[in-house]
Formats: structure tokens, C-alpha cells, sequence
């Protein structure tokens, strides 16, 4: 049975994924939409095994995302401000 | 400029609003600026400033009694005042410009920063803040902070250890041709390079949380500071483009394409 306290977490879990949606670099991916797809799919489990596998997947998304976003900020910075200051950022 | 409690950190992280990272500058027809109608956040050199703020509580404990940080901007920039706040900082303090006024100038922001500084009751024995900004990559204002202030000064800090007890860091620097170490006595000014840490992710629960936590307002007017740029951008303009390379097919071509580019063979 889905309780309240998955309930809250599977809520609290999908605005921080939709709030960092908004960042996604690839405008060619539909962010959004496979979240909303993603969560309507498993809107009526009721095994609470499967409910924690699926919440555990959308953190585990969230992880993945957070990974991407600071790996492209610290690659851009690594490249723009090399360690080495006497060589040039590439163009 | 009072001392602080004999053991207890007082640390203030200045941040700055800057055009994302992400975003792809056009230069204005004018050809005086850039593009500001664009996404901001937080210079990523000052999310490292905050992120180490947090790091040194997280290691020191109860010796760091406040983090504060502040930020000179429009109305918007109480933003990245979130942010820092979200990342674990306690309070903050906004002197707020009119969105149409002219970016400060970096020795504009050291006077403002020594004013914030004067008016601190505590004291503040430690400033971090980002090395440059990505924005005007100026580089300037935590050295002028420090000359101001007649402070320590430990910039492109790749490693900070403090020890409160004894009102002394270690820093690491990142120099040409290496890593320096440096002892400085606190008060210190530190500007922090982009070894220094990995900042964290600012959770939504802990956005929600940061929304209780004080952020005070003033105008530099209030500081007694003038804000007026005293420079004059003449122009601003792109790089040159890249011109294509070309392919040659064997050394003679190599050498024939160099003499043609005006490079003259030296006598070995």
C-alpha cells in the first residue's frame, strides 16, 4: 500500500527532478515530459518493494543529473581556467 | 578594526552575480557590452568560496561562529544570496544598485567590502571569495580587499587548514610551476582556484530552509561607498574568428606553407 510517507517522498522526489529539469544542457530531450511519463506510469503500485524501487530509481536519476551537471560546469571551467596559466583556452 | 572573540571564526564570502557559464555571450550592436538578457547565477569561483566556508565548519565545528555572505546587485541578486544560503551559509547581507546602474568596479567593491567589514560587531577574521569573476575575469578585488584592509592575503588557494586557536592558516597556492605553501596570520583575505573543492548541490529542502534565514539590505549610500565607475569601456568586441587549418601532405608542403605565412628559417 502506498502510505503518506511515500506518498510525501515520491512528491518531494519529483519537484527536485522537475526543478532540475529546467537545467537539462540537451534541448533536444524532453526532460519533463519522461518525468511526468515516468511517474503517471507508476502512479498505482501498490507492492511497497516495488514503490521503494521506484522511488530509488528516480534518486538515483537525480544523482545521475547532479553528476552530469557539475561534470559539464567542472570540464568548462578546467578548460577555460587551465591549471597551467601559460597555456590559452582553447577557442 | 576590532578584533573578534579570541577563538571563535567569523567568516564573510562575498559573492557576485554573473551570466551563467553555459550561456553564449553576444556582443551588443553598440559594441559597449554584452548581452545581459541572459540566464545569471552565482560566479562559479565563489560557489568554491562557499563551498569551503561550509567545509571549514563542517571541520572546526562550533569554532566557526558565523558564515555570511554578500553580494552588491540588483533587486535579482538576492538569488544567489539564496543559494549561498541553501549551501549552509547562516545569514546574508544585500547592497542593492538600481538594475540600471553600471557594474561596480572591483576597487568600487573592495571599499564596499571593507565598509561591510567596519560595521561587522563581531569582527570578521576571514574572507573567501572566488579568484575572478567569469564574467570580467577582473582578478582584483579580494588583493584589493586585502591592501585596504592592510590584511594577510593567500590568493589562488588550492588547499586552506585553519587553526582558530593559534589565528594562523596554511594555504596552498596554485603558482606557475607549482604549488606554494604559505602561514599567514588571521585576519586573512583568501581567493579561491578552482582545485580547491567541489561545490554541493544546494537541495530543494534546504532552498525551503534557507528562505527563513536573515538577508540584510543596504545601499552602498549607507555604506558610504561610491559605486561610480571610474574606467570607461571604449569597446567590446568577439574574438577573431578561427580561420580554418589546412592539410598538407609531406614535409617540403610544411615547410613551403611556413614560408608563405611570413616564418623565416633560422640558422641552427
Amino acid at each position: 500500500m502506498a502510505t503518506r510517507e511515500t506518498r510525501l517522498r515520491a512528491i518531494s522526489l519529483y519537484k527536485e527532478l522537475h526543478r532540475l529539469g529546467r537545467e537539462y544542457p540537451d534541448p533536444a530531450y524532453n526532460f519533463h515530459k519522461k518525468l511526468r511519463g515516468l511517474f503517471e506510469k507508476n502512479r498505482n503500485l501498490s507492492d511497497p518493494q516495488e514503490i521503494e524501487k521506484a522511488i530509488k530509481l528516480g534518486e538515483y536519476i537525480r544523482n545521475e543529473t547532479l553528476a552530469l551537471y557539475s561534470l559539464r560546469k567542472y570540464r568548462y571551467l578546467k578548460r577555460m581556467y587551465p591549471q597551467d596559466s601559460l597555456s590559452d583556452p582553447p577557442l | 578594526m576590532r578584533p573578534s572573540a579570541v577563538r571563535l571564526l567569523n567568516i564573510l564570502v562575498p559573492v557576485k552575480r554573473t551570466v551563467d557559464y553555459a550561456v553564449k555571450i553576444r556582443v551588443n550592436p553598440d559594441q559597449k557590452g554584452v548581452d545581459l538578457n541572459v540566464k545569471h547565477s552565482m560566479n562559479p569561483f565563489d560557489e568554491i568560496a562557499v563551498e569551503e566556508a561550509v567545509r571549514l565548519r563542517e571541520r572546526l565545528k562550533d569554532e566557526v561562529k558565523s558564515i555570511k555572505v554578500v553580494t552588491i546587485g540588483p533587486t535579482k541578486a538576492a538569488e544567489t544570496l539564496r543559494t549561498a544560503l541553501a549551501i549552509g551559509a547562516d545569514s546574508a547581507i544585500h547592497i542593492e544598485v538600481p538594475e540600471s546602474a553600471p557594474a561596480p568596479e572591483p576597487l568600487g567593491v573592495a571599499k564596499a567590502l571593507r565598509a561591510v567589514i567596519e560595521r561587522e560587531k563581531e569582527g570578521v577574521d576571514l574572507v573567501i571569495m572566488g579568484k575572478q569573476a567569469i564574467d570580467d575575469d577582473a582578478g582584483q578585488t579580494g588583493q584589493m580587499l586585502a591592501g585596504l584592509m592592510d590584511w594577510a592575503q593567500a590568493t589562488f588557494a588550492s588547499k586552506l587548514v585553519v587553526d582558530p586557536k593559534k589565528k594562523e592558516a596554511e594555504v596552498t597556492r596554485e603558482i606557475d610551476g607549482g604549488l606554494q605553501e604559505l602561514k599567514c596570520r588571521l585576519p586573512l583575505v583568501v581567493t579561491t582556484d578552482l582545485r580547491l573543492n567541489e561545490p554541493r548541490y544546494a537541495s530543494l529542502p534546504n532552498i525551503m530552509k534557507a528562505k527563513k534565514k536573515p538577508i540584510e539590505k543596504l545601499t552602498p549610500a549607507e555604506l558610504g561607498v561610491d559605486l561610480k565607475p571610474i574606467l570607461e569601456t571604449i569597446k567590446v568586441t568577439e574574438p577573431p574568428k578561427r580561420v580554418g587549418g589546412g592539410k598538407v601532405e609531406n614535409v617540403d608542403q610544411l615547410i613551403a606553407k611556413l614560408k608563405e605565412a611570413g616564418i623565416t628559417p633560422v640558422k641552427s
